[in-house]
């Protein structure tokens, strides 16, 4: 892999636009805005039109007073559409962003012939030539993409600086911000308007495809990982980040594998955000698919080693000897389950020191004896409850107490002892053992 | 407009629930003849009454008869068609850190990436004022705050690790946090379990005993007798208004709810019990 100056350029404009997209997106994802990203960064296009037309120029700071200016119009129209309208947020959005882009598009055909508009650039930007427009600042020559850049994500990081409490709590609870007298719909509007300077900032660098992406991806990829607005916040900018430079890098390496010379920087940095968050999903320490398929798992061992415990106590209140390919056996058809589950929840036993090899079986250690005596109890507590109490017939009984045995704490085993307080059998005749 | 002359009749008896020009000028909230219409359709009409201080007042009445709302337009929530709301003889909007309020728990989204403690410091926010950080000093009253609702050892879990009825007293430890006078509270005992339906009381008690003034949505007919002791009968227009034993009554619960009368027979077994 070669990697020159340029390179290094690339990836400083992708990280900045990604984090100064990034820092917003948070406050979208949390108030359930996140299409407004996609709404806004299309309805801007009016704005750009008009202010070039007034102004005649194509200077950042005119395009982002009139990006600002759509962008807090939008905001106040979907409002209307909303209130007035008696249409949900959604299709609000959907009505005025596809209406001022259509306007937009009217105005730039119409009235501005000297604007080249390439779908293809709108679409994707064009990072890889941003480094080549540069200007000075001091002695050196800084392509204008990372000033321009810097400059917003500076804005968004003041701002949500200065009112991130603010911001917090009318994300959380507009309701209860309006009344301690904090404008929650202000806040919506100042928000708004950085999204819409942002967007045509990052626009024209990464085109509007990875503008919507950063703005939503490593916000939502932050909130499965995290529980706090501080952190979610910090590990999006860091998520953004990552999948720019890796973005770029890919873009160079991954074209050689598949025979292909170029691709869009723009295009493998969201698809290495998209990679992330997929990534994210399944592997989330709470929220992830992976750790919930461990934590189902995990239950099921210790249900199935509770089973096999209650089963070696049930043996020996019988007095009755088998041998350890019998007990397998016992244990596979009470439960329906394959001999190799069975044979490892015994072995499960005897690591945990609750059961121990004797002759040809196995016997209880006098932990796992107290602790299979606490089970025992507790289905037949269950049993005698359920009959008597719930009048389920005698012969229902078993597996429903089979199935809350596992579930019931000590003290609710007790309780249910208060209630069966003359019963010392459960419905089968069998004794109950003692706490 | 049946009703509207029974509250008329009741305005004369009682100083607390006036007319026109015969508010008390120092009420916790005292609202004047307010309509709150949705799409110009009116959702509560003709509302004009005094909430009397230091006392622990029930809002009840059938779905869709405005307890809500009526809380709601009071805080400037939704807007109001017509009419005006003083708390304690200003304009709301200038005495907005003598109230607080309890929204309904649905209404916020659980998973939200903060914890009790966060959730209840955000009561402080509106004092700590722009601009200004969150201080240790917030933070405690935050902690004393959970700790009068008994959510003291769950400050640091993430507020969807908490039951229904432990998301419900977060709420009210938020509200008391603020300090106010005036509580509004919409449906707090909705779906709680009973643990956190007694800690709720013990709290609304408390705040009495204080001398604060509690306004509570309520759903549960039967517990009204042994909570409140003022209660407002609601149905788009104000049914009765007064001190509990007086208008908590079959006929006027009949006049509320129409002919819904298992509800009421549940309320009248109450009643009876409450007075025995």
């Amino acid at each position: 892999m070669q990697w020159y100056t340029l390179d290094t350029w690339i990836v400083v404009i992708g990280v900045l636009c990604a984090t100064a997209c990034a820092l917003l997106g948070n406050f979208l994802v949390l108030r359930r805005m996140s299409m407004m990203g996609d709404a806004i960064s299309h309805a801007v296009l009016p704005g750009l039109a008009v202010a070039f037309l007034i102004s005649g120029s194509r200077s950042s700071l005119v395009m982002f007073i009139g990006a600002g200016v759509v962008g807090l119009l939008t905001a106040v129209f979907v409002q209307w559409v909303h209130t007035f309208g008696r249409v949900d947020r959604g299709a609000a959005m959907g009505v005025v962003f596809t209406t001022l882009f259509a306007i937009g598009l009217v105005l730039i055909v119409r009235a501005a012939h000297a604007v080249d508009l390439d779908p293809g650039c709108v679409l994707y930007g064009s990072i890889e030539l941003a480094p080549w427009d540069t200007v000075a600042v001091g002695p050196w020559l800084v392509p204008r993409a990372v000033v321009v850049l810097g400059s917003v994500l500076a804005l968004n990081t003041l701002v949500v600086g200065v009112f991130y409490k603010e911001l917090n709590i009318s994300s959380f609870d507009p309701a209860l911000a309006t009344t301690l007298g904090i404008n929650a719909r202000a806040m919506q509007y100042l928000l708004m308007t950085l999204v819409a300077i942002t967007t045509v900032a990052a626009f024209e660098a990464i085109g509007s495809i990875l503008v919507i992406a950063m703005l939503i991806v490593p916000a939502a990829a932050a909130h499965l990982l995290t529980d706090r607005l501080g952190s979610m916040i910090a590990v999006s900018l860091v998520f953004a980040a990552v999948s720019a430079a890796l973005g770029h890098v890919a873009a160079i390496v991954v074209p050689g594998w598949v025979g292909a010379t170029d691709t869009m920087t723009s295009g493998m940095m969201a698809t290495v955000a998209g990679g992330l968050f997929a990534i994210t999903v399944l592997a989330a320490p709470r929220h992830g698919v992976v750790s919930r398929v461990v934590v189902r798992r995990r239950l099921r061992g210790r249900i199935l080693r509770e089973d096999a415990l209650g089963l070696l106590y049930r043996l020996e209140e019988q007095d009755q000897p088998v041998t350890r390919s019998e007990l397998v056996d016992r244990l596979r058809t009470a439960l329906v389950i394959g001999g190799g589950v069975a044979t490892r929840a015994f072995r499960g036993l005897v690591r945990r020191g609750l059961a121990e090899p004797a002759a040809e079986s196995l016997r209880l250690t006098d932990a796992g004896r107290v602790r299979a005596r606490q089970l025992v109890r507790t289905h037949r507590l269950w049993e005698s409850y359920l009959y008597e109490h719930l009048a389920v017939p005698a012969d229902h009984v078993h597996d429903t107490a089979m199935d809350l045995e596992h579930v019931t704490d000590p003290a609710m085993r007790e309780a249910l002892a208060d209630h069966a307080a003359d019963a010392a059998e459960d419905p089968h005749g069998t004794m109950i053992p003692p706490a | 407009m049946t009703t509207a002359p029974a509250s008329r009749r009741a305005a004369r008896e009682r100083p607390h629930v006036a007319t026109g020009a015969e508010h008390h000028p120092d009420a916790p909230l005292s609202i004047h003849d307010m309509t709150v219409a949705y799409h110009r359709k009116p959702v509560i009409w003709d509302i004009d009454l005094d909430i009397p201080a230091g006392k622990l007042v029930g809002i009840v009445g059938p779905n869709g008869a405005g307890k809500s709302t009526l809380i709601k337009a009071c805080l400037d929530l939704v807007p109001r068609a017509s009419g005006r709301v003083l708390v304690y003889g200003r304009p709301y909007p200038e005495q907005r850190r003598r109230v607080a309020y309890v929204p309904q728990r649905e209404t916020v989204d659980w998973e939200y990436p903060i914890n009790a403690l966060g959730l209840v410091t955000m009561g402080r926010y509106g004092q700590i004022g722009w601009f200004r950080p969150v201080t240790r000093r917030h933070r405690a009253a935050a902690r004393a705050a959970l700790e009068r609702v008994g959510m003291q050892d769950y400050a640091d879990r993430q507020i969807s690790q908490l039951s229904g009825g432990q998301q419900q007293r977060v709420f009210l430890a938020r509200a008391l946090v603020q300090d106010a006078d005036l509580y509004l509270m919409d449906e707090p005992f909705a779906g709680v379990d009973a643990a956190t339906e007694r800690a709720i009381v013990q709290v609304l008690r408390d705040l009495q005993a204080a001398g604060r003034t509690v306004l509570v949505v309520h759903h549960d007919l039967q517990t009204v007798p042994t909570y409140f002791d003022w209660v407002l009968l609601l149905n788009m227009r104000v049914v009765a208004f007064g001190p509990t034993a007086e208008v908590f009554t079959e006929d006027n619960l009949r006049k509320t709810y129409g002919g819904k009368l298992t509800l009421l027979d549940a309320a009248a077994q109450a009643m009876a019990r409450a007075q025995r």
